[in-house]
């Protein structure tokens, strides 16, 4: 905990600035997210971090709103409040702004090269999301089980995601995960 | 912009003539972010294009490209940009509080529960569980992301992939002194190759 700041105003200053380099959407920014949650600011430990993902992931929403439980997890409500408001905002009015001045000059030859550019970025950010959680997670052989196969299943079926994280939380009741 | 083709444009939809109400556009948004387990998108799509018809595929398409292309969570960059296109200012805080303000609550009471019962074991096993599936449909995604570029055998794409992974992996540097470097030197090669091309 840093004593010195207030913890809300760190929180919005941290979110605000981390959502304009989410690059390919909110689970790009999970690595920097446990960063500066469990790293940096000590809000969270490891464990509790990868909780939260799981959380996130059960409920129902936008993949960001694991913001709003980290947010909760420093400074209660209002805490939830102003994560998610400023990881939301400003790269939505930036959305808006955008949208207005391609509609006006559409140059569609940049927004392309832009978007080529990022894909390979994007990848290299979500592998590395994946890579910090599961050195937390993915401790036991049939934690290390579950995971390639609801990766499997995931890429070679349109099994609904859910189901297969019920049936982790299954193998994980079970104690079988350790 | 409506499409050129007639049986387009019987689909298309009018949107000039009757824009949904502020609170049509809330409870829309809501209703597809609670569907949307592990992402909203599809519900996104079902909602606005087949369900209300509010825009057409194409237009979808190219909303959520701009949106996907522009940092920040994609979906809740879609909510606004729509909602500002059917409503202006208000509608797009109708839809951006439509897609995010009923899941919130609901991450704040899981929120609460976690912190009351979080060390209970039994419930410590289950999410551990849960974590275990949730990191394999990340990875899912990305070999979904990764196959067109191993298919192109797009080795530069590739060498930057993994250049960032292992900045942003292993090394643990800042996200932003990673893509400030990296997103320049993607866009100069990008830019380069089509060029040569």
């Amino acid at each position: 905990m840093n004593s010195d700041s207030n913890p809300v105003l760190t929180l919005a200053w941290t979110f605000a600035a981390m959502s304009l380099f989410a690059v390919g959407g909110a689970n790009s920014a999970i690595p920097e997210m446990h960063r500066v949650a469990v790293d940096v600011n000590h809000w969270l430990s490891d464990q509790q971090f990868t909780d939260v993902y799981a959380i996130a992931q059960l409920s129902p929403g936008p993949n960001v709103l694991i913001v709003t439980l980290i947010g909760y997890s420093v400074a209660g409500l209002l805490g939830a409040l102003v994560a998610t408001v400023a990881m939301c905002v400003p790269t939505a009015v930036l959305a808006l702004i955008v949208s207005r001045f391609l509609t006006r000059a559409s140059q569609a030859r940049w927004p392309g090269i832009v978007q080529a550019a990022l894909v390979p970025l994007s990848i290299g950010l979500m592998g590395a999301s994946g890579f910090i959680l599961a050195r937390t997670s993915d401790r036991t052989v049939v934690a290390v089980l579950v995971t390639v196969g609801a990766a499997m299943l995931a890429s070679v079926t349109r099994l609904n995601p859910l189901w297969m994280l019920l049936a982790g939380g299954c193998a994980g009741f079970a104690g079988l995960i350790g | 912009m409506p499409p050129d083709s007639s049986s387009a444009a019987l689909a298309a939809p009018d949107i000039s003539t009757s824009p949904p109400s502020l609170l049509t556009l809330f409870i829309a948004f809501a209703k597809m972010s609670l569907a949307g387990f592990g992402g909203v998108l599809v519900w996104a799509r079902r909602g606005i294009v087949d369900q209300h018809k509010w825009m057409t595929a194409d237009e979808f398409n190219e909303t959520f490209a701009l949106c996907h292309f522009l940092p920040g969570p994609n979906i809740v960059n879609l909510s606004f940009v729509f909602g500002s296109r059917l409503r202006g200012l208000p509608g797009a805080v109708a839809a951006f509080s439509g897609l995010v303000g009923p899941p919130a609550l609901i991450m704040v009471v899981m929120g609460v529960l976690y912190h009351r019962y979080g060390d209970i074991d039994a419930l410590r096993r289950i999410l551990s569980g849960v974590a275990c599936a949730a990191i394999g449909l990340m990875l899912a995604v990305v070999f979904r992301m990764m196959t067109p570029l191993l298919k192109r055998r797009d080795v530069i794409a590739l060498l930057l992939m993994v250049a960032v992974f292992i900045a942003i992996g292993i090394a643990r540097l800042p996200l932003a002194a990673v893509l400030l470097a990296a997103i320049p030197i993607s866009i100069a090669i990008t830019w380069w190759m089509r060029r040569a091309a």
